[in-house]
């Protein structure tokens, strides 16, 4: 994206632009889109979210009187004959990890107004989130019918079972949404809304690419959360 | 306050800097305002009456959507205070009522009253009508999400009222919530009352998060030309505080309502260590419960502060107009703004010293609190230093600006005894608690509301309400409310405890009873007059009397829309363009006593304004 340039407003570099942006009227982030903005803000407020689920998890592993089961077993998975640990987990990380990259480059030629490119990008990481759900729902299945259950565990403390599926689900539940808006926006993509300069179903208002970014910011958001689940729980 | 104008305080322009000699016609360049960077919004205007009126984007109509549901939820809380009073002052009288439904009234006043009352009308129903037309904006910048943002909050309402009629009632666990009593048996509405309380809270959380974007993006991203963060009025300086407090505390509360959802619904033990009940072990074990109130009060006390917050503004603005004076040290009071919302954040555990938590921690959180008190207590300096000498009227808006300064203080200083550890171990849990922090965070707010719907009537309805009618509702409200709570700081000192249902044969049953039934009166009395309000705005709507533009000769750009009331799109064609604060009053050689935050710097150049 090339620097904005703003009428009558000298944009500096450093700390110093961003006191004289503060300092200015209209906008405090100079030439970014209000829906930008609003997307960081939200994520903030979601990483709070998060950060109190993960600090619970800690409290609450560190508070229950029974032992901790080791998630290399845990989560191991037959390969070969083979038990191989954080097998899945590490499949699903690389597919996340991986479905980020495609929706940076959708994110470059949907700027390029690449209508194509961006659509089948986008389609790419709509599918990467698909299968991560995909293998998460495996994995919930596996542990079930291991006997894991949010109220009981039989490798040991009972919150192991709590945490493990409100904080996967929760973060399932964000990705889900992500890979619906996902869909959503390849069909405008392709059917050229942008373009068009058709208007949105429900806020009646004209779209523009940067729309895709601030999909693209949620989509990143929730595939660094998934790092840090991935640290706590399984590698912890 | 930059230094543009070179060293002198007051700015004077030089007449060569004006002039442009041949012509006599000003000079443009000290009223240059670079052009928008953001062009015009795209509205979408109503095509019906229900999109005119119920599923309205339109701010101002959303503002009002909130106002009216948040005081139907405060009648509520209003009349579950007098059910609770009714039994505390006269017990003979309450036969209808058992110890369940006391807790369940205790609970569901406390929880309607801070969240669904306060909190709603602070942010949803002033922001939403306030921040657009304060700083310069058509709308809300993305206003279908805050139209959904009310009616998130209109289902969460719908859900928390709805567990009145649920089979067990409401729940009675206090508005804490504290686990493990909260979800077990034998605590009232321990089975439908908390679960639908708990989804109303999420609701509530996910509808407020909704707005607040919308609150902070208006403020950060929309504003008009000119209008710098420091030319704000301290109204929306409290309001986008305050939001931004919301946005970062409320996930703590989802979490804890998430969390305590499933304990009860799934069995699992986040919050539940092993019970014994009855010599039988229950299925849970191995859980928290401290967990809860650390995550409940990272919530719970930048909450007070979204209440307070946006008192603390608005009041400025209503002093700074009403004594027709500038706010002493503006700087000052955004930056004490600022901090305290910062500083509410590690305060939370000074609700926690009788938990059992460790002792160093409690000397941890008596210091954070106490500092508290410092930026608090400049901004009560500043309202008063705004008053000394200025031009004063005395009328109904004043009167709630003053009551507020009033029980502000007297709430503030018992809140220095409570921050204490060892002053707060024997008072916690007392009467003494509930004076506070209704002094504090019930009155002082309320008497800010009060003021608000007096200044702010004739620009949403177009008519002045009646000042007879509102001196009568200020003066009972706030002698009143002394009535009630200035007896209850003495009940917390001689030890009643809080939560009650009845005092049995403790020694406080005769020396408390006839305070109490004193208090009870005072409350019944405050309580009615309180319709007082609402009976002015409907003879109001109906035979008021016109209001002008800007009847108080105001500064800030809701006065100067270009219609009154503001319609849709609030300023015709034409944005306003702002030069100035909104607190040049009775600035010397000036024409009028106020100076339009529109208003050129040519057109004022013989006066002293000051720089901004």
């Amino acid at each position: 994206m090339s620097e904005p340039k703003i009428d009558g407003f000298e944009l500096k570099p450093g700390f110093k632009g961003m006191a004289s942006d503060t300092a200015s009227d209209q906008t405090m982030f100079k030439g970014v889109h209000w829906g930008k903005a609003m997307m960081w803000i939200f994520l903030l407020s979601d990483t709070f979210v998060f950060s109190c689920f993960l600090i619970s998890y800690m409290k609450g592993r560190g508070s229950t009187p029974v032992e901790w089961p080791n998630p290399s077993e845990v989560f191991a998975l037959e390969a070969f004959g083979v038990p191989v640990p954080l097998l899945l987990i590490a499949l699903m990380t690389f597919v996340l990890i991986t479905s980020s990259g495609t929706m940076a480059i959708a994110v470059k030629y949907g700027y390029e107004k690449n209508r194509k490119m961006c659509g089948w990008l986008l389609l790419a990481t709509a599918l990467g989130g698909l299968t991560f759900v995909g293998m998460q729902a495996y994995e919930w299945s596996k542990l079930i019918h291991e006997g894991v259950r949010p109220w009981e565990n039989p490798f040991g403390a009972a919150q192991f079972g709590s945490f493990f599926f409100m904080i996967t689900g929760f973060h399932g539940f964000h990705v889900s949404i992500g890979v619906i808006f996902l869909f959503i926006y390849t069909y405008k993509v392709f059917a050229g809304h942008y373009e068009k300069g058709k208007k949105g179903w429900f806020t009646k208002l004209k779209g523009d690419y940067v729309e895709i970014e601030i999909l693209g910011l949620y989509w990143h958001f929730v595939d660094l959360v998934w790092v840090f689940i991935f640290a706590f729980f399984y590698l912890w | 306050m930059s230094d543009e104008y070179g060293n002198n305080k007051s700015y004077q322009a030089q007449s060569s800097e004006v002039m442009d000699g041949s012509t006599g016609s000003v000079n443009p360049d000290i009223d240059y305002v670079r052009p928008s960077e953001v062009g015009e919004q795209e509205l979408y205007h109503p095509h019906s009456f229900i999109e005119k009126w119920v599923f309205c984007q339109d701010a101002k109509v959303i503002g009002v959507q909130y106002f009216l549901t948040a005081v139907f939820t405060g009648v509520v809380g209003l009349i579950l205070s007098w059910l609770m009073r009714l039994q505390l002052g006269f017990p003979e009288l309450a036969g209808f009522m058992t110890a369940e439904h006391y807790y369940q009234f205790v609970t569901m006043h406390g929880m309607i009253m801070v969240v669904y009352f306060l909190t709603a009308l602070f942010l949803g129903g002033f922001g939403n009508y306030l921040i657009p037309l304060m700083v310069g904006a058509r709308d809300m910048v993305f206003p279908y999400v805050n139209m959904l943002s009310f009616w998130m909050f209109f289902v969460a309402v719908a859900v928390l009222m709805a567990s009145f009629f649920v089979p067990g009632g409401p729940t009675g666990a206090g508005w804490t919530l504290y686990p493990p009593q909260t979800i077990l048996e034998g605590t009232p509405g321990a089975g439908m009352g908390i679960l639908l309380m708990l989804i109303s809270l999420s609701l509530f959380v996910i509808g407020f998060t909704m707005g607040g974007l919308n609150y902070m993006i208006t403020i950060l991203q929309a504003r008009t030309r000119g209008m710098t963060l420091m030319r704000m009025p301290l109204t929306v300086w409290g309001i986008f505080t305050a939001t931004v407090l919301a946005m970062l505390a409320f996930p703590a509360l989802l979490v804890s309502a998430i969390m305590m959802t499933l304990d009860k619904v799934l069995q699992t033990s986040f919050f539940m260590p092993t019970i014994l009940k009855a010599g039988e072990v229950l299925e849970y074990g191995g859980g928290s419960p401290i967990l809860f109130q650390h995550l409940f009060w990272f919530f719970g006390h930048p909450e007070v502060y979204i209440v307070a917050l946006p008192a603390f503004g608005i009041v400025s603005d209503l002093i700074s107009v009403h004594a027709r004076k500038n706010i002493f040290g503006y700087r000052m009071m955004v930056w004490a703004i600022v901090g305290i919302g910062a500083l509410s954040f590690f305060v939370w555990a000074h609700h926690m010293y009788v938990s059992g938590m460790n002792p160093w921690f409690g000397f941890f959180f008596a210091t954070t609190t106490l500092i508290i008190a410092v930026p608090t207590a400049m901004k009560v300096y500043n309202w008063i230093l705004t008053l000394w000498r200025g031009n004063i009227r005395i009328n109904v808006v004043m009167l709630w600006c003053l009551g507020f300064i009033v029980t502000f203080v007297n709430g503030g200083i018992t809140g220095i005894f409570l921050g204490n550890v060892s002053v707060d171990v024997p008072l916690s849990d007392t009467y003494f608690v509930i004076a506070h922090f209704h002094m504090v965070m019930g009155i002082a707010p309320l008497m800010v509301i009060m003021g608000a719907v007096y200044h702010w009537f004739p620009l949403v309805a177009g008519k002045m309400l009646d000042e007879g009618l509102g001196k009568w509702h200020f003066w009972i409200t706030f002698l009143g409310a002394y009535s009630i709570y200035f007896p209850m700081h003495y009940l917390g000192f001689i030890g009643v405890p809080r939560r009650y249902f009845e005092m049995y044969d403790s020694p406080y049953m005769t020396s408390a009873v006839g305070m109490n039934e004193f208090i009870s009166i005072a409350a019944f009395i405050v309580g009615a007059a309180q319709f007082i309000l609402i009976f002015n705005i409907i003879k109001t709507l109906k035979t008021g009397k016109k209001a002008e533009q800007n009847p108080w000769k105001a500064n800030s750009l809701e006065w100067y829309t270009s219609t009154v009331p503001p319609e849709h799109g609030n300023f015709g064609d034409r944005l306003p363009v702002v030069h100035r604060w909104p607190y040049d009053f009775s600035v010397p050689g000036a024409k009028e006593d106020y100076i339009p935050q529109t208003t050129a710097p040519s057109e004022v150049i013989h006066t002293e304004v000051e720089k901004t």
